[in-house]
């Protein structure tokens, strides 16, 4: 593995240049160019089909990314350079890969056959290697973390919306993630249960996690944000301060956009 | 709202009603009663005359049921049909998953898998098996195209009618198997790979630990079925005589002729193997549907005694019914 040559405090977590992606002859990411510093929240808004999630599930090689360039923490996505080649990784490279990196899914994706504690602890037990007993002391802190260490023992069938993704987050952040990606985590959920899992997602922020966040909760991006990157038709159309892109935009397109959501 | 009670509540005003509480007489289906007793005395005629009919030979029924011979066959049959379920099912599971493969070699193999042998008869199968000496008179293995073997052996001290037998079930249940494995699979929602992946589970982690588990959910109750044509499909084996509970009965009846009386000795084990099957079937679709009805679990006993004490409680009956689903 060849070392960074930049100190690990000045590497960006998330850098993207020139990124691209198709599905056949439909170009989904036409060039995104985007920079997450260690220890900030990025969001990013747009309409439906703009490309925000597909860039999102880039980041941890659930699509593969075509063109340009996407690094994590200093290393290529889904590539080795090599002999000044880029190397397609294999599979258990990239999983590997995928530990550091947390991901929070719009419908949950608890896996249902298993308890919160259960979920919880799979990964940490199967991948980790952490001993069993050591997974579920850590889970019950997890799981108190996001406000249900009572829920240890249900099925993700017994909970509701809002607590499936508490359980989906302390699942995500048991493998210890450098970096969290959220993926409409509050979409699928009814408008009274999205505050109590943007609290937790608030004090996973103010706990200094690199966090990038696809939402429609404009006033989320406003407070927690430390970039709103607002994008439409695979394009970034306008990034920057929240407070300056969410309130008094430079472009159009993203004006339009904000009127019809707030 | 009205309140709705039955004659019966009213007669035990236990829980202190208003006096203006509306009784409901429920329906008298008539029409029932009288078909219920004409189907019961047509059943009724059925055995009498199957009891009272000295061709049918009950004295020779009781002779074999408990045979010797008979508990051999058994034997042979319970084996064969587990050896072939489990041969079966994890062929069939392999195929499943190479048939899924991206790999278009793979998958053409599985495909070409499943057309032999879902596309030819299983009896033309067992009988091929039976006599695959006529076509290779030895097995070897080794390198193709080469001198080179590392095993070899006749054909017909391997192919006994025993193996044969198991052969020819057990790749037979596996293309089956392996559409209904695949079935299951796919009936397995997409996110749930990618939350495994996104954990770092490598692929056949994620297959072995929450694919797969929760593809039984959908796997088993076919399963069950395949199971018990299985049961039923080893008396085909009887005619490589391969000594299953067929075969030696057929042995029996073509000695003493008595051939509706020993049909009676088989179907008598065969329906009581099949309802034995019914106990870990349930116990299965219990084992592995964890975590996907809201409602605790209540066991058959408990549901059968729930259900008779709530008839003797007729007034929260349509009620109770609704919630004990």
């Amino acid at each position: 593995m060849s070392a960074p040559t930049e100190q690990a405090g000045s590497v960006p977590m998330v850098h993207a240049k020139g990124v691209r992606k198709h599905y056949g002859r439909l170009e989904v990411l036409r060039g995104i160019d985007l920079t997450v510093r260690r220890g900030s929240v990025c969001c990013l808004l747009g309409p439906s089909g703009s490309g925000k999630s597909t860039f999102l599930r880039c980041i941890n090689h659930l699509e593969r990314v075509d063109g340009g360039r996407l690094t994590v923490d200093g290393e290529l996505v889904g590539y080795r350079r090599h002999g000044g080649k880029l190397h397609e990784l294999r599979e258990r490279e990239v999983a590997e890969r995928r530990r550091d990196i947390g991901m929070v899914f719009q419908r949950f994706n608890l896996f249902p056959h298993m308890t919160a504690l259960e979920n919880v602890i799979e990964a940490p037990v199967r991948v980790a290697g952490v001993a069993r007993a050591h997974a579920r002391e850590e889970a019950r802190q997890l799981l108190e973390r996001v406000g249900l260490a009572d829920r240890a023992g249900h099925y993700p069938s017994q909970l509701s919306g809002g607590q499936q993704q508490r359980v989906a987050i302390a699942r995500a952040l048991a493998m210890k993630p450098k970096l969290m990606l959220f993926d409409e985590p509050t979409s699928a959920l009814d408008p009274e249960l999205v505050g109590d899992v943007l609290d937790v997602m608030r004090q996973l922020a103010d706990d200094g996690m690199t966090m990038v966040v696809v939402t429609h909760e404009i006033g989320f991006a406003r407070e927690v944000g430390d970039t709103a990157v607002f994008m439409d038709e695979g394009v970034i159309v306008e990034a920057g301060d929240p407070r300056q892109v969410l309130v008094d935009p430079e472009q159009e397109r993203t004006r339009a956009f904000l009127s019809k959501v707030l | 709202m009205v309140e709705l009670k039955t004659p019966r509540d009213t007669a035990a005003p236990a829980h202190g009603h208003a006096a203006d509480d509306l009784v409901v007489v429920p329906v008298r289906h008539h029409g029932r009663w009288v078909a219920a007793a004409a189907a019961f005395t047509a059943l009724a005629g059925l055995l009498g005359s199957l009891a009272r009919n000295d061709n049918l030979r009950w004295d020779i029924v009781g002779e074999y049921l408990f045979a010797d011979l008979v508990f051999d066959g058994l034997f042979t049959t319970l084996w064969l049909t587990a050896a072939a379920m489990v041969l079966g099912l994890a062929l069939g599971t392999l195929i499943a998953v190479m048939r899924l493969s991206p790999s278009p070699v793979l998958h053409g193999l599985a495909t070409l898998f499943v057309w032999i042998f879902r596309g030819t008869p299983l009896l033309v199968q067992i009988i091929f098996w039976g006599y695959a000496a006529a076509l290779y008179k030895y097995v070897m293995i080794g390198i193709p195209f080469t001198d080179i073997t590392f095993f070899r052996a006749e054909t017909n001290s391997l192919l006994t009618p025993a193996v044969a037998a198991l052969l020819a079930l057990g790749l037979n249940e596996a293309a089956y198997a392996s559409e209904i494995v695949r079935a299951g699979i796919q009936s397995v929602d997409t996110g749930q790979a990618e939350a495994a992946h996104s954990l770092g589970m490598r692929p056949a982690l994620t297959m072995r630990r929450i694919v797969l588990p929760q593809a039984m959910r959908v796997i088993i109750p076919p399963m069950g079925n395949e199971t018990i044509n299985m049961l039923k499909m080893t008396a085909l084996v009887s005619v490589i005589s391969a000594h299953d509970l067929m075969s030696n009965i057929q042995d029996v009846y073509a000695q003493n002729y008595q051939v509706i009386p020993m049909l009676v000795v088989a179907s008598l084990w065969y329906l009581a193997l099949v309802t034995l099957l019914g106990i870990p079937q349930a116990w299965l679709e219990r084992r592995y549907g964890r975590g996907t009805s809201r409602a605790q679990h209540v066991s058959p006993l408990r549901r059968l005694l729930g259900g008779v004490a709530r008839t003797t409680r007729r007034g929260s009956r349509v009620m109770n019914k609704e919630a004990g689903r």
